[in-house]
């Protein structure tokens, strides 16, 4: 049947890669972006001719490509981002989306929620000003969120003459204190965003800088050995059971694989129940397939008739997540209500929702030095702290640094349904992370 | 085996995680369906993510009346497949029962009653998620959009006050009056959702290939000549190979020039443009600077 189209859509060479964006209109992000998408012709004549008579119509002396990206009228008439907003652009290798964030300290939240999916973050350094609170706020968000690669962009080289000490020192200065997180490959470009240089060509005016161009960077960064193919999570999204005349009998599990690899034939285990079956077979509506593997959306077929609902986990008998009823786990705290000291909440983990009960605040992290208060009392809008939670149900949960799927969580607030925080599982003892 | 994954296969599945995720957390979804490229793309992957079960919404069609009769056709064989049941949610009877007053002139425009329709329709039927094609890519407000988007009592889009979207955790809450819309296909470029109909020989309606076309040029921009247009002094219709980028009323959607009669040349065309889709034919986007804002905000798609 259709499967051979299920097939030239997984040949197909180009690849999905997201990034996050921080920093602030003054470090030139806009204008960088702006680069991006006009130098890989992803900026229509339409879009630009609407920027240039916005820009003019403010008074502008240049075509303001940070018009490109503010969307809303607050935001243009207040000349500031608000809100996270998604850009694409793509290039022959790949397909890219940019999540790009505000950089003002009062929209943290809007830098986890970027960063929650991407693959790479690129932080922005004003050359001339070096390594301020906020680049190293946002490189320690994107540590938080286990972004597996940060590039740090020293923008603005153009106005220290393409120095290459100035360069050299922001790097060391930096990477002093990046030994302090957890980021795997931390990447330096000096960049004019404004003049292009190394954005998307190598720039011939810093011949001492022997790296690539970003652009060449992002296309090449490996990022498919960065998802968990070791650990096989399946949580059950919905079951599928036709009950027609054609599918009388059929049974299905539909799910997005979290991690790991599922093969028809693997011996299986169902959690929290913890019966053990096998997998019968994979299917899609392309036909049945062999692997199952992140983020593929696929059905599971399990040989005997055990009883699996939405919200259960299956994975590997001998490779299990920890199910447990109380958790430690970092959290950002979004709403404007503060988290309430033994408050309730609603916890949505993969495709299961219980009750969360807060049992201690263990301490707040200040973003900018690092620096663990444990007298705190707290969380407010913006702020980053470590809570123990007591479940009203057991979850499968594994360490958010190990499984960014089955570690992560939301807390959501059962009076407004707002999503007040967005929470990351830690293992073990306090001195943790 | 390297567990390669190409970037339509992992928007599919995102889509379909989206759409199975709000199946079970949302009573009562309905899928809009306007005919146009999107929504195909939409109601394909809906099909994909229940199968072989059928799918567990109706799909709902708000109607202006002022349609391209090609495509009318095509939803009615299209919906019919899928074994869904179709709603039609009819401008026209709005407008009869004195819910919205009809603009007049050469210029005017169903689309923007169309938001009262439509969120009549969702509180009489006590729709919770409505299903939209929309991208982020069409339109700048909508590239601030969430995936599952809240609408309140009013049926308003907040665009300041927006639930935080993190991982693939979506937050389907709701209260009653209230609703979310759904937007599967929100990363998906509309070279993506091309590449896409082409991979899967999705059916289309038959206007977004190269036809001949009695049409006239209004603000730059190429229209059909059909009975809910007055021409103004001076439009003199003529026959042009065209086809539609997008697909809305026929008052308000523009043509392009073309001789794509294929999907493998419509693909060929999309790559190589270097005007959007809604720049080059909607002219219900330029309005002002805020259109799509303002009409959102209303509660339109």
């Amino acid at each position: 049947m259709a499967q051979t189209n299920g097939h030239a859509l997984l040949a197909r060479s180009s690849e999905l890669v997201r990034f996050a964006t921080a920093g602030s209109v003054d470090d030139g992000k806009s204008t960088l972006i702006g680069r991006l998408l006009y130098d890989s012709k992803s900026i229509f004549e339409d879009q630009l001719e609407h920027v240039e008579r916005a820009s003019s119509q403010r008074g502008d002396t240049y075509t303001n490509l940070a018009l490109l990206t503010d969307g809303l009228r607050a935001e243009r008439e207040q000349g500031i981002t608000i809100d996270v907003a998604y850009r694409y652009f793509h290039t022959p290798r790949r397909k890219f989306i940019i999540a790009d964030t505000p950089g003002h300290e009062q929209y943290t939240r809007n830098m986890v929620t970027g960063a929650s999916t991407a693959d790479l973050a690129l932080v922005l350094v004003d050359a001339r000003k070096g390594v301020l609170e906020q680049s190293r706020r946002h490189a320690f968000i994107a540590s938080l969120l286990r972004i597996p690669h940060l590039v740090i962009c020293i923008n603005k080289m153009d106005l220290v003459g393409f120095d290459q000490d100035t360069f050299d020192q922001i790097r060391g200065e930096f990477t002093g204190w990046a030994a302090k997180l957890e980021v795997p490959d931390v990447t330096f470009v000096p960049i004019s965003a404004l003049h292009g240089d190394n954005v998307v060509k190598r720039s011939e005016r810093m011949p001492w800088y022997e790296g690539p161009s970003l652009l060449y960077h992002l296309e090449h960064v490996h990022v498919a050995s960065d998802r968990n193919l070791v650990d096989a999570r399946f949580p059950v999204q919905w079951v599928v059971r036709p009950m027609s005349d054609e599918h009388h009998d059929y049974r299905g599990y539909a799910g997005e694989v979290a991690s790991g690899v599922f093969r028809a034939g693997d011996d299986v285990v169902v959690l929290p129940s913890g019966l053990e079956t096998r997998v019968e077979a994979i299917e899609t509506f392309d036909g049945p397939v062999e692997e199952a593997y992140p983020p593929l959306s696929v059905t599971l077929r399990l040989e005997d008739d055990v009883d699996v609902s939405r919200g259960d986990m299956v994975c590997r008998p001998h490779n299990r997540p920890r199910e447990t009823r109380d958790l430690e786990a970092m959290v950002c705290w979004f709403s404007e209500r503060p988290l309430q000291p033994s408050g309730r909440y609603r916890i949505k983990h993969t495709t299961r929702t219980v009750l969360a009960k807060v049992e201690a605040l263990r301490y707040r992290i200040d973003v900018n030095t690092l620096h663990r208060d444990e007298q705190a009392t707290g969380l407010s809008l913006n702020e980053i702290g470590r809570l123990s939670l007591r479940l009203s149900g057991p979850l499968c949960v594994d360490e958010y640094g190990r499984n960014r799927a089955t570690g992560s969580f939301i807390l959501i607030d059962e009076s407004t349904n707002d999503t007040v925080a967005a929470g990351m599982v830690l293992w073990g003892p306090l001195s943790g992370q | 085996m390297s567990y390669e994954i190409s970037h339509l296969r992992a928007l599919e599945s995102e889509a379909i995680h989206v759409i199975r995720e709000v199946a079970a957390e949302l009573e009562r979804g309905v899928v809009l369906f306007s005919g146009g490229k999107d929504s195909a793309v939409l109601l394909h992957l809906a099909r994909k993510a229940f199968w072989p079960g059928a799918l567990p919404f109706p799909v709902m069609h708000v109607d202006t009346g002022h349609n391209f009769p090609e495509v009318i056709a095509y939803r009615d064989e299209v919906v019919a497949q899928t074994g869904a049941r179709l709603i039609v949610a009819s401008v026209q009877d709005s407008i009869d029962s004195g819910r919205v007053v009809e603009e007049r002139g050469p210029r005017a425009s169903r689309n923007r009653l169309q938001s009262v329709t439509l969120l009549d329709a969702i509180e009489e039927h006590g729709f919770k998620a409505a299903f939209g094609g929309a991208r982020r890519d069409e339109e700048r407000a909508r590239a601030k959009e969430r995936i599952l988007s809240f609408r309140d009592d009013f049926g308003q889009w907040d665009p300041k006050a927006q639930r935080p979207e993190v991982w693939n955790l979506y937050n389907g809450f709701v209260k009653p009056g209230e609703h979310v819309r759904v937007f599967p296909l929100s990363n998906w470029t509309e070279l993506d959702v091309w590449q896409y109909v082409r991979e899967e020989r999705i059916p289309l309606p038959t206007i977004y290939l190269a036809h001949m076309r009695d049409v006239f040029r209004r603000d730059g921009m190429l229209y059909a000549v059909s009975p809910f247009i007055e021409l103004l002094d001076g439009e003199v219709p003529f026959e042009e190979s065209v086809r539609f980028r997008t697909v809305g009323d026929m008052s308000c959607t523009g043509a392009v020039r073309s001789d794509a009669a294929t999907l493998e040349d419509v693909v060929t065309e999309i790559a190589a443009t270097r005007i959007t889709e809604r720049g080059e034919t909607r002219a219900d986007d330029r309005v002002s600077e805020a259109a799509m804002e303002d009409r959102k905000k209303e509660g339109y798609f």
